[in-house]
């Protein structure tokens, strides 16, 4: 297994009190796997992503429990410089908005030739050579001519080439992308899922993508993990998950969002609002919100039960939610 | 006797004046009584024609100089019917928000006409104008930043009552902003709370509350649930159907989520880079597209099936979309179509019924804007 998240706990000190971001998130990937992590904001998807990659803010962050494997190591217990090692080099990240992660006062050609001036102790002009062939890799056309622009001068969807570019520069074996296309318009963004596809195919890299968005799981995830106040509540193969959901938040959601290829009727609505953090309620987190809530919910806390080999479920009453969900 | 003639004059002159007035005076009348007069269902009640609107692109700090133009609005015309949603997709850039504006009147219009039940609205002033505004709301995008943080929300909600307070009088306001509240689903005790004490969800809802205020009869919505998470967006799509039910309301729903679109509108129109490219029935434009562009935006849009992972057709589009400032000639969409031909660099296509479908009754019978259009499902599995 290239990377196992093991009972992952992170919290934050806030004015209004301890927000518990993660509560206890197990999950994996292997090489040329992608894991989608879906959740919406406040599930903890992101910050589970940061904990990994070692970019938490401590303060006010705190990671209070927990292991992250990867190739067998545990990073948590790393010292920062052998940790930065990795970071960049094993394993990297691509974040949502580009324009504010990329340096505004530094050409593209130096942000990415940086990548083999700190981790290869490149020359300077041998590192602009390889920034090059980075563009032309991720298909910025006339890249020669273009390496000595700023991120200004790129338009959105090829600023998030620029990221990918970065990402992939010391072909790392894992990479997390956070919504690598949310702020993209839908023609650009099947662009830019295309090239990341084709890519992790192509260095047979474990790609974690968080995402909101299950139209963009449903095209590139091989499994899926949902997350919900900072659990994970179902995870399973793609195909299962979208023909049966085995835990009714998960089902909430595909049945919440609109169809491009029929009118269909008035949306499902899940009732209510995500919890507040700093005070999610006993039992089930989702059970205000659950149509199969029962007393049960309200007071265990319900395991990961075991639905097949691949697919857990987080519900007390998983069986009756399949069996509801594929008749 | 000079002094008489004098008079005389001064006695002609004053009822001159007066009449010019009064002809006036009834001109505004008669625009306020059309603006109030309702519509039937399934008429026109806001008629765009023509419309254009160019920001001037400067160059030089003290002697400014026009240098050119961004061209974010450039001939788009389209109806929207009483009691109907009309959708207006297109990617950033393609002047859709530019439209929302140039209706709401918050921009001046570089030339065509907006009609609302016959009276072009860029022409009228005074009492017309104010009652056409009335009329006309808007939803915003951005929840976070459309509320004042400062004032409470039955100030926000109960601030159009101040410019037009015939609708609500002075001590019926409080009940009134309490009814607005209870009809989008929020605890009408809330009247005192500030913004920053809600939910992105709930705050849309207070934005949609206030656009209700006044009783329009059209509401422009920009964005209004591309700031939600999934689950809320549902909730908020759900009350805006209901809302457009109960008080009898015609949408423009402006978005670039295509799924959300089909769902809410009746009639769906795709814009790019500042025209119209296709308008028709959702099931026209959604299973029957004719114009490439559209093809291509459907074709782009992941759908949460795994199954249609291998089945659909994907038009992958190269490049970005050109500057707005320098759009390229003839046909805006021939440098990233793949049907691009010598006469699309030439020939500007008009908005119309494609000729060889003209007088067929088939659903790619709808106007689209292409020289070489074509019908192509691409949302389908093969």
């Amino acid at each position: 297994m290239l990377l196992e998240v093991r009972d992952l706990y992170v919290e934050f000190r806030t004015r209004d009190g301890v927000a518990k971001a993660v509560n206890g998130v197990t999950y994996s990937v292997d090489a040329g796997e992608t894991l989608a992590v879906l959740g919406e904001s406040g599930s903890g998807k992101s910050v589970t992503a940061q904990a990994v990659m070692g970019i938490l803010d401590t303060p006010p962050g705190r990671i209070t429990g927990g292991e992250v494997l990867f190739r067998g190591r545990d990073l948590l217990k790393l010292k920062e410089d052998a940790r930065r090692a990795v970071r960049g080099a094993e394993m990297a990240m691509i974040f949502q908005d580009a324009l504010s992660s990329l340096n505004p006062v530094l050409t593209v050609g130096d942000q990415l030739g940086e990548m083999f001036v700190v981790h290869r102790g490149m020359s300077r002009k041998d590192a602009r050579a390889k920034a090059v062939e980075l563009m032309d890799r991720v298909r910025i056309p006339a890249a020669r001519e273009r390496v000595g622009q700023y991120p200004h001068q790129f338009s959105g969807g090829m600023r998030q080439r620029i990221m990918i570019a970065m990402a992939m520069a010391l072909e790392p074996a894992l990479i997390i992308a956070d919504e690598p296309t949310t702020a993209l318009d839908v023609t650009v963004q099947a662009q830019v899922m295309e090239l990341l596809a084709e890519l992790r195919r192509e260095l047979g890299m474990g790609l974690i993508l968080i995402t909101h968005d299950l139209g963009v799981v449903a095209d590139v995830a091989d499994r899926i993990a949902v997350m919900y106040a900072g659990r994970i509540v179902e995870t399973a193969p793609v195909h299962d998950i979208y023909k049966a959901p085995a835990h009714p938040y998960t089902q909430g959601l595909l049945d919440s969002i609109p169809r491009l290829d029929h009118k269909g009727r008035e949306l499902y609505a899940i009732k209510g609002l995500p919890p507040n953090l700093t005070a999610i309620p006993p039992g089930c987190p989702f059970h205000p919100r659950c149509p199969r809530a029962r007393d049960v919910c309200r007071i265990d806390v319900p395991p990961l039960y075991r639905v097949s080999e691949e697919r857990r479920s987080a519900c007390h009453f998983w069986e009756e939610t399949v069996d509801a969900s594929s008749a | 006797m000079a002094e008489l003639r004098k008079e005389d004059e001064a006695v002609d002159a004053t009822p001159n004046v007066t009449e010019v007035e009064t002809v006036e005076a009834a001109t505004e009348t008669a625009a306020v009584a059309a603006i109030e007069a309702p519509v039937e269902r399934g008429e026109p009640i806001l008629q765009v024609r023509g419309l254009v609107k160019h920001f001037p692109l400067t160059q030089g700090i003290l002697f400014k100089k026009q240098v050119g133009a961004v061209k974010a609005v450039d001939g788009v015309s389209f109806d929207l019917y009483q009691g109907e949603t009309l959708g207006i997709v297109g990617e950033s850039g393609c002047g859709k928000s530019t439209v929302a504006k140039l209706l709401m009147m918050l921009e001046t219009a570089t030339a065509g006409e907006i009609f609302y039940k016959g009276q072009d609205i860029t022409k009228l002033s005074g009492r017309a104008l104010k009652a056409v505004r009335r009329n006309i709301q808007m939803v915003f995008q951005d929840p976070y930043t459309s509320l004042n943080p400062r004032m409470t929300v039955g100030d926000i909600i109960g601030e159009p009552f101040d410019i037009h307070p015939e609708v609500a009088p002075k001590g019926d306001r409080r009940r009134k902003v309490q009814e607005l509240l209870d009809v989008v689903g929020l605890n009408p005790e809330y009247i005192n709370r500030y913004p920053h004490q809600f939910s992105g969800g709930q705050r849309q809802r207070i934005g949609i509350a206030r656009g209700l205020a006044l009783n329009p009869e059209i509401i422009i919505c920009d964005e209004p649930v591309s700031a939600l998470d999934v689950s809320v967006q549902a909730q908020v799509v759900n009350l805006m159907e209901k809302l457009q039910d109960e008080f009898n309301l015609s949408y423009l729903f402006i978005a670039h989520d295509l799924s959300i679109v089909r769902h809410i509108s009746d009639r769906v129109g795709v814009m790019y880079l500042g025209k119209m490219a296709e308008i028709g029935t959702d099931t026209q434009i959604y299973d029957h597209p004719t114009h490439p562009y559209t093809q291509a935006l459907l074709s782009a849009v992941p759908v949460p099936d795994p199954e249609a992972r291998e089945g659909r057709e994907r038009i992958i589009l190269t490049g970005d979309v050109p500057s707005p400032a320098n759009p390229p000639s003839g046909c805006r969409f021939r440098t990233r179509c793949w049907k691009a031909q010598d006469k699309c660099a030439t020939d500007v296509p008009l908005l119309a019924i494609p000729e060889r479908f003209q007088g067929s009754d088939t659903p790619a019978a709808h106007e689209s804007a292409c020289h070489f259009a074509e019908e192509k499902d691409v949302v389908h599995a093969a």
